[in-house]
């Protein structure tokens, strides 16, 4: 098992190298760079000595190949560089934003997968009725429904007749304050929560289906299994295969920073911090980020691997002696 | 423990969180710090350097200028009590304002002005404002409270460039020994305490202050970058004062509302530019013909939903010529078939257009108005929608055939568009266009010290701008900020400045 481990992280590393020469290559090539997005049209007012004077100050004078050659050795060393915009070292900036990240990533997995597998299961089991009918509904408007427009909404339901507003750019810690955290987390989380849940939904309900008409399921109900005990004791778990690599994919979206969500209710996350530092022409952040969530993706990955191992006992990561 | 349980705990795991969010009461509002949310950060602390809005608006604050624009944009003492040129224009003395400190405690002298600007002059430096102080051959201090500039020409519009937070006057110690990037130390009504970029900023009121104020403890800036967001907030009385940019959230709050949106005009304009350096522009007539086949109003109706005004080349109250003496400011899609037909374009042409996504919001809108316009002339305008980094890229390099611009305005006509309308100037190429009499016109705006001179000279510039029709002039929107019912004392600016925060009082 750790043999697969390790076996596994080594061979992240030349995709980590490709990544990181793509991201620094394609950065590049964009138009404009930070002094013009500093400055904006007043950029074209600088002299020549200004300019130079602007680029060594922004670390953009040196030939593109030692930029890179410098940087991936300080990475190597745990060093990704520093953050003129921010003032700070990328790595201080990427770790403070993560936790934001993390928590909404993780409660909008959990939201998607209660509501979703939920909602799933009960479709598959009572097939073709009513109930079924709801949630095919309820995954299509899910699934239609963009994130940004559920955000939008939600927030003006609130304002407007609840009189509140969750987070009015006064994000707390979960550590500082668990009850606001909790408070400003919770909405964005639903958002993102509501679609994803969708997807959850219509992957159970299909993979559920399947199940239910296999030859074991009709051995335990002949056995006089309870019904209860013949979807959660035998049938849910079958499932949760496609479920899972499901799950996997999403969190991995979602540790990559939601964005939009993200935008819309003012959370200090990853994906906030990368967008602005592309705008900015930040490189030293993009890459830094860039290659955190490539990380991300791959240690997820590996544990979606192993999570399948845990769930279905046919498969196994030890060698056979 | 079945998958079942597990399940359900988390359902009623769920909705408890939910309930939570819903129920718990929001954050007691109270004390006498003014909490403030906008959607753009600054972009740096250094105001020589820095030139984007949203960090100008911060830096206001905090750093002072020698001389100020009011809210009627008349040049109003700061640093600087008093200030004359002499008889022949080539000194300009001023009288700096005794009694000042600085947020460290020093005091501010003609020290501190002379090293300000020399670092503005510095090429090392990196200022953009360095232009408008050329004329500037050298410094000298005769007493601590008197600055002497020996110009090479009288600069009269160095009057008005020195009223720029560009111009702001640091400590001649920070200069010499720390980071003027990073050390904020200023003479303004707050004091920065802490900046944690694209997240809050916290600003302390300066108990030594030499005017009057302020009189809240502080302001916190908030930034929620979604302006949507703003206007809830500012609803759901979370925040005290708002700033945002897009005149469609301004049009949103209807009916009883107990908070308040100010509209100030703006001196910024939106512009379609376009470069006669490339044909068919090239043709006098064709740039006329597209002049008069635009409706301005209908721009500003349609792209801005009414928010703004149609103007002309310079946007100012006081420079501002009446819209009728301007060439074709009334639609006149006659004259407009007439002129292409001159030109031999009855079939028209393809007009490639630049415009920025959400630089400013309006920017594609206003595209599409025009694109429709101009179809009654068989012009096909193609939109080409840029990042803003992108267009900014393309815009410098003057690599375009006609752009959707919003471009800054500035109290005095000649730092506004020297740079553009005289020959040699930095953005000639961007321009597109230039002739002889808006280079003469320049240059004599420049140093001509009587008033009412001065001021046909630049009425004579914008008619001749409004002809030759290098540029189309379309509308100047308003600056935005909005204040629950208990500020009081608030006056927005032009400029857009919100140095008046220092004014306010929360009267809970």
């Amino acid at each position: 098992m750790f043999r697969y481990l390790a076996q596994r992280l080594v061979a992240v590393i030349p995709t980590l190298i490709g990544i990181s020469l793509l991201v620094f290559v394609a950065i590049r090539l964009v138009p404009g760079d930070a002094i013009t997005t500093m400055l904006g049209t007043e950029a074209g007012m600088l002299t020549e000595k200004q300019r130079a004077s602007l680029e060594a100050y922004f670390g953009l004078d040196k030939p593109m190949v030692e930029q890179y050659f410098s940087w991936i050795g300080r990475v190597l060393q745990g060093d990704m560089g520093y953050s003129v915009r921010h003032g700070k070292p990328v790595l201080t900036l990427i770790l403070e934003r993560f936790p934001v990240t993390f928590e909404l990533a993780m409660l909008s997995l959990v939201i998607a997968l209660a509501i979703g597998i939920s909602i799933g299961t009960l479709s598959a089991v009572r097939h073709n009725s009513m109930i079924d009918l709801f949630g095919r509904l309820f995954a299509l408007t899910g699934l239609a429904a963009p994130n940004f427009l559920i955000g939008t909404l939600l927030i003006y339901v609130l304002s407007v007749y609840f009189g509140i507003l969750p987070n009015a750019g006064d994000y707390t810690d979960f550590t500082e304050n668990p009850l606001k955290n909790l408070k400003q987390i919770i909405f964005p989380a639903l958002t993102l929560g509501f679609s994803f849940s969708a997807s959850v939904m219509r992957t159970t309900r299909s993979a559920m289906l399947e199940v239910l008409g296999q030859d074991y399921i009709r051995t335990a109900r002949g056995k006089g299994l309870r019904p209860r005990a013949v979807i959660f004791g035998h049938a849910v778990r079958n499932a949760l295969i496609p479920i899972v690599t499901l799950a996997g994919v999403e969190l991995g979206y979602l540790l990559g920073g939601a964005v939009i969500v993200e935008k819309i209710f003012a959370l200090p996350g990853i994906g906030r911090l990368t967008l602005n530092a592309i705008s900015q022409r930040d490189y030293a952040l993009i890459q830094g980020a860039t290659l955190f969530i490539a990380f991300n993706f791959v240690v997820i990955n590996m544990l979606v691997d192993l999570l399948y191992a845990a769930i279905d006992p046919r498969i196994s990561y030890v060698s056979k002696k | 423990m079945s998958l079942s349980r597990i399940l359900r705990i988390v359902l009623v795991l769920a909705v408890t969180i939910m309930g939570v969010g819903v129920i718990a009461p929001a954050a007691a509002q109270g004390g006498n710090t003014l909490i403030m949310a906008r959607a753009v950060d600054a972009t740096g602390l250094d105001p020589h350097t820095q030139t984007a809005f949203a960090s100008l608006r911060l830096l206001e604050l905090i750093y002072e200028p020698l001389i100020q624009a009011d809210e009627n944009l008349n040049l109003v003492p700061a640093l600087a009590e008093s200030w004359a040129f002499s008889e022949d224009g080539l000194q300009l003395t001023l009288n700096l304002r005794q009694g000042v400190t600085f947020h460290d405690g020093s005091a501010f002298t003609a020290e501190d002005v002379i090293a300000s600007l020399a670092r503005i002059l510095d090429e090392a430096t990196g200022s953009a404002t360095r232009t408008n102080l050329l004329s500037i051959e050298s410094m000298e201090a005769p007493d601590d409270y008197t600055v002497v500039l020996n110009l090479t020409l009288p600069d009269v519009p160095l009057v008005a460039a020195l009223s720029s937070i560009n111009t702001a006057i640091l400590s001649s110690e920070v200069i010499a020994s720390g980071d003027p990037t990073a050390d904020v130390v200023g003479t303004g009504p707050f004091m920065l305490e802490s900046w944690q970029p694209e997240e809050k900023t916290v600003l302390k009121a300066n108990p030594s202050y030499w005017g009057d104020g302020p009189f809240v403890d502080g302001i916190e800036i908030r930034i929620i970058p979604d302006e949507a967001t703003i206007m809830a907030a500012l609803r759901a009385g979370e925040v005290d004062f708002v700033m945002f940019n897009d005149p469609l959230i301004a049009t949103l709050p209807v009916g009883d509302a107990t908070f308040t949106i100010n509209r100030a005009p703006e001196i910024s304009y939106h512009a379609l530019q376009l470069r006669a350096a490339v044909e068919p522009l090239d043709k006098l007539e064709v740039r006329q013909a597209i002049s008069c086949a635009i409706d301005r109003q209908e721009v500003v109706d349609v792209a801005a939903l009414g928010e703004g005004q149609v103007t002309g080349p310079l946007t100012m109250p006081a420079w501002a010529v009446s819209l009728d003496e301007l060439f074709c400011y009334e639609q006149d899609v006659e004259l407009a078939r007439e002129l292409m037909k001159q030109a031999g374009l009855e079939e028209g042409f393809t007009l490639p257009v630049i415009a920025a996504v959400a630089e400013p919001p309006t920017a594609l809108s206003e595209a599409q108005v025009i694109q429709e316009q101009l179809k009654a002339i068989n012009i096909t305008v193609e939109i080409e929608s840029l990042e803003f980094g992108t267009y900014v890229d393309r815009w410098l390099a003057a690599d375009f055939v006609g752009a959707i611009a919003l471009n800054g305005g500035r109290p005095d006509p000649y730092p506004m568009y020297s740079r553009y309308w005289q020959y040699g100037a930095n953005f000639n190429n961007v321009a597109g266009y230039i002739d002889d009499t808006l280079d003469r016109l320049m240059k004599e705006g420049q140093v001509e010290t009587d008033p009412a001179k001065r001021y046909e000279i630049f009425v004579e510039f914008q008619k001749h701008l409004a002809e030759m029709s290098p540029w189309i002039w379309l509308y100047t929107g308003y600056t935005y900020t909005g204040q629950q019912a208990y500020v009081t004392g608030f006056i927005p600016t032009p400029t857009g400045s919100i140095y008046y925060l220092s004014q306010v009082k929360l009267n809970r």
